[in-house]
């Protein structure tokens, strides 16, 4: 048996899954300090069951705080940023195009260092070390104590990043150090990007790990815990306090695996609709579809894994307003206040809830503070809602084919009619807690992304490398030998190289044993 | 005219389609040129005919491979030292900096340059579109040498190459660049004023903007993306455009051939799987055909854009189960010439098909 929690802005959702079923559910206000909020959430749902902490496996959570915060410009550490890469990359400084408001928050401390590799393998520049050394010295008189090093070509060569990050290590005993060699992706900027976000929430990540370590066992649950990452697949708890930024997906992306588990569907459209938006993907064998483009978030460049989601602004908060015979519902809305200002729960908003319930199509709140609402508005919030709703579905579709949705999210209740060019709309029973679900049935992954020569090793034995290295990097992350598959090989011939130079890159995806070994949280000392 | 902070997501957009999904990422291209010009910072664009005959005019081109690009990025140094290490060579300072080939960043390093000089650029360029190789121009075609071609390295090591045959040029400005970290920054085919006037393709800079608005919807029109972009292309210099096809990337194949990401992609129409059409590329997308029938073909231009936003794709961001429209538009009618054609068509990409305009074919 293990759990699966969801950390939501508003809401932190907890469910028991036994066999791939789940058992009990409970959904609770997410705390200040998050792990509150998780321990009440885990306890009530274990009670419920009368399910002792000693029978779990495992614990598995996913969370937008730190997308959150990142986005909302809070709890966010200064970053000291060391670039090597000298004399290249002049003509674009670290953070050039990142929003004011967002530097105001982490700072301008950056050191442009002699360094990096050239696509072959060769040194740009030596690394200068006494230069890191002067580097890390003026960020630690500016009480910096989060810093990135960020290298041209890590992806293919580390060692000189590496010896950076000791050396700062030697200047700066106790400061978060983000390597973007660990981080990211071939793309020099993007990579950059992310690690400075990272190392933006090294703070905040401390915080939520160790409170969520005192809240698990505060219940006295030993089992390990682990959080989803962007791509849906499983980290440690120690890898996510250093590697933060591997969450910022894992909200949309639980919610469609959770979506995919509950309607035992594997291609099919999700619709989660909360508060205040509606998020479509598309599920693709059982995974969601990537996003093609790069990803912006909180005005930050960056090439992470995400889904494919539309958003739009409908949600069971939204507002609906009628003047001169027009009918709107949403962009804005209640929000969390919903149980406060609905019309059906005392207030005096008319909602997209309050319109399900005068439709007489959901049985919440009292019904009879809702009866005055002309009939003529019902029908036209109505049918706006399902209009939106299917035009994004529209947009998500593959082709003209009817395909299924799978409806979740607590606002499912004003998805009342068929959509066109869907075959069914399935709303599985456990439809609120979905993204719960979708993070207690994640799966462990490893990743390759670098440059073969094809010249050198033969296609075939490139491909066999990569995927080699995928599987055994899918291994160290937990996953269990034997159920290890190859999800996704990416070939990128480089233009212009000669040695026919590929970029590859292979992912590789496994289940977590149920009775994992892991490290039992009680051992584990984790600083305040 | 002039270019600032505001303009370069319209810019790097219009590059990113005449650039017919080449010419280098657009956004690290426009990240450079928001750093030199900061918030208050311009680019000065004056027009071709505005060129004093005597002026001197010197293209500059960033040859590299993409892949590296994405990685080493830009460096400033280099970009200057392309400019003057040019002006000393001829003996006199440059009167105006030129983009010498539309797309991705080729649009915007120029830019770069120029600013940092305080000279401005020309709203014009050597061929309206992007193309893999240097001798592959409109200054070419008639008769402009590329060389004295200035490659420099980022550590600000330039190599000078002479050579009388442009395609030889570009095979040594070609070894050059692989042995400088696979990425130079040159100045090529300078020119006087009264050259410059003679072989280049007018408008193209602003032409570049004004795609670019229209599909980001910022020129104050109604319609869709596609519409407004089709419409941009009234009154041009080019020939007229129009969408050749609305589906799904089904097949993504990609290989190195001789230097250069070549490959073919089928599409697959929404609700008629029987609907195909199959592009052929070579960094460039060179060839658009249902079955045996061509719809387009090199030097008209053909681009793949997001069927939603109408967002060019550059090539090497196209995938598997992309949802696009294929869009071509008519090139310039300098590059329809036979002596054009012999150094820009099809042949010259060792295509069997003879070119066809795009408003001859279905």
């Amino acid at each position: 048996m293990h759990v699966g929690v969801d950390v939501g802005g508003t809401n932190t959702d907890a469910v028991l899954v036994d066999g791939g079923r789940i058992i009990a559910s409970h959904k609770t206000p997410t705390s200040t300090d998050i792990g509150s909020g998780i321990g009440r959430a885990i306890r009530r749902v274990l009670d419920s069951a009368a399910c002792r902490p000693a029978a779990l496996s495992s614990i598995m959570l996913g969370t937008t705080q730190f997308t959150n915060a990142f986005v909302e410009r809070r709890r966010l550490t200064p970053v000291g940023v060391i670039r090597l890469a000298l004399p290249s990359t002049t003509a674009i400084r670290p953070m050039v195009d990142w929003p004011p408001d967002l530097k105001a928050a982490i700072g301008d401390h950056v050191a442009l260092l002699p360094g990096g590799y050239e696509i072959d393998g060769r040194e740009i520049a030596a690394l200068d070390e006494d230069g890191v050394r002067r580097a890390a010295r003026g960020f630690a008189k500016a009480a910096i104590q989060s810093i990135v090093l960020s290298t041209v070509n890590a992806p293919i060569r580390r060692q000189m990043e590496d010896r950076a990050a000791s050396i700062v290590a030697e200047e700066l005993p106790g400061a978060a150090v983000t390597q973007s060699a660990e981080i990211g992706r071939i793309g020099m900027v993007e990579r950059e990007n992310a690690a400075i976000m990272n190392a933006s929430l090294a703070g905040l990540a401390q915080n939520v790990v160790s409170s969520m370590r005192k809240s698990l066992q505060a219940l006295g649950i030993e089992a390990p815990f682990f959080l989803s990452q962007n791509d849906g697949t499983l980290m440690t708890v120690d890898r996510v306090a250093r590697f933060p930024v591997l969450t910022f997906a894992s909200g949309p992306t639980n919610s469609m695996r959770g979506a995919a588990m509950l309607s035992g569907l594997k291609d099919a459209i999700v619709v989660d609709i909360g508060g205040t938006t509606t998020d479509i993907g598309c599920l693709d064998a059982g995974f969601p579809r990537e996003s093609s483009v790069a990803v912006d978030i909180g005005g930050v460049r960056t090439n992470f894994r995400m889904p494919d989601i539309i958003s739009i602004g409908i949600g069971g908060g939204s507002i609906v307003r009628s003047a001169n015979g027009a009918v709107t519902v949403g962009p804005d809305s209640v929000g969390h206040q919903l149980t406060q200002r609905a019309l059906v729960f005392g207030g005096n908003v008319l909602t997209a809830t309050d319109i399900i319930v005068a439709a007489g199509k959901a049985d919440i709140g009292d019904r009879a503070r809702v009866k005055d609402v002309p009939p003529a508005v019902v029908e036209a919030a109505m049918q706006q809602i399902h209009d939106r709703i299917e035009e994004a579905v529209d947009r998500m579709k593959a082709s003209r084919e009817p395909v299924p949705v799978i409806a979740v999210g607590g606002g499912s209740i004003l998805l009342q009619r068929k959509l066109a060019g869907t075959s069914e709309t399935v709303i599985p029973p456990q439809y609120a807690v979905a993204n719960a679900m979708g993070a207690a049935a994640s799966q462990v992954g490893g990743e390759v992304d670098r440059v073969f020569s094809y010249e050198a090793l033969g296609r075939d034995q490139a491909l066999a490398q990569a995927k080699r290295e995928a599987i055994g990097n899918a291994e160290a992350a937990g996953a269990a030998p034997g159920t290890i598959e190859i999800m996704d090989v990416e070939e990128l011939p480089l233009a212009y190289v000669p040695g026919g130079a590929v970029r590859l890159r292979a992912k590789a995806v496994g289940n977590l044993p149920i009775d994992l070994g892991g490290q039992p949280i009680s051992d584990t000392a984790v600083a305040d | 005219m002039q270019i600032t902070a505001n303009d370069l997501d319209d810019l790097a957009c219009g590059s990113t389609f005449l650039g017919c999904g080449g010419g280098g990422d657009p956004y690290l291209g426009c990240l450079a040129l928001r750093q030199q010009l900061g918030d208050e910072g311009a680019v000065e664009v004056i027009s071709l005919d505005s060129l004093g005959d005597d002026a001197l005019v010197v293209p500059i081109a960033f040859i590299g491979a993409p892949t590296a690009f994405i990685e080493k990025l830009i460096t400033l140094d280099a970009a200057r030292i392309a400019l003057t290490r040019m002006e000393e060579l001829l003996g006199r300072k440059a009167d105006a900096v030129m983009v010498a080939e539309l797309g991705g960043v080729q649009t915007t390093i120029p830019m770069v340059v120029a600013a940092e000089a305080g000279l401005p650029v020309v709203d014009a360029d050597g061929i309206g579109r992007a193309f893999p190789q240097v001798q592959m121009t409109t200054f070419g075609i008639n008769g402009i040498p590329v060389t004295p071609l200035v490659a420099v390295d980022a550590h600000g090591e330039c190599v000078i190459i002479e050579a009388k045959d442009n395609l030889r040029a570009e095979h040594y400005a070609r070894g050059v660049c692989t042995s400088m970290g696979f990425q130079a920054t040159s100045s090529l085919y300078s020119m006087r004023g009264v050259e410059a006037k003679r072989v280049s393709v007018p408008g193209t800079v602003s032409q570049c903007l004004k795609v670019g608005r229209a599909i980001r919807g910022r020129n104050d029109e109604d319609g869709g993306p596609f519409g407004r972009l089709i419409r941009s292309f009234d009154g041009s210099l080019y020939g007229g455009a129009r969408i050749l096809f609305d589906g799904r990337i089904d097949d993504l194949s990609r290989q190195t051939r001789r230097g250069w990401a070549v490959g073919e992609l089928k599409l697959v129409a929404f609700g008629d799987e029987s609907q195909r059409m199959t592009i052929e590329f070579q960094n460039e997308l060179l060839l658009a055909r249902t079955g045996a029938q061509i719809r387009a073909i090199v030097p008209d231009l053909i681009c793949i854009l997001d069927r939603e936003t109408a967002d060019p794709i550059p090539v090497e961001r196209l995938k598997y189960g992309q949802r696009v429209k294929v869009v071509a538009a008519g090139c310039v009618s300098q590059l329809r010439t036979p002596k054009a054609l012999e150094v820009v068509g099809p042949a010259a990409f060792g295509l069997e098909h003879s070119f066809v305009p795009l408003e001859a074919l279905p």
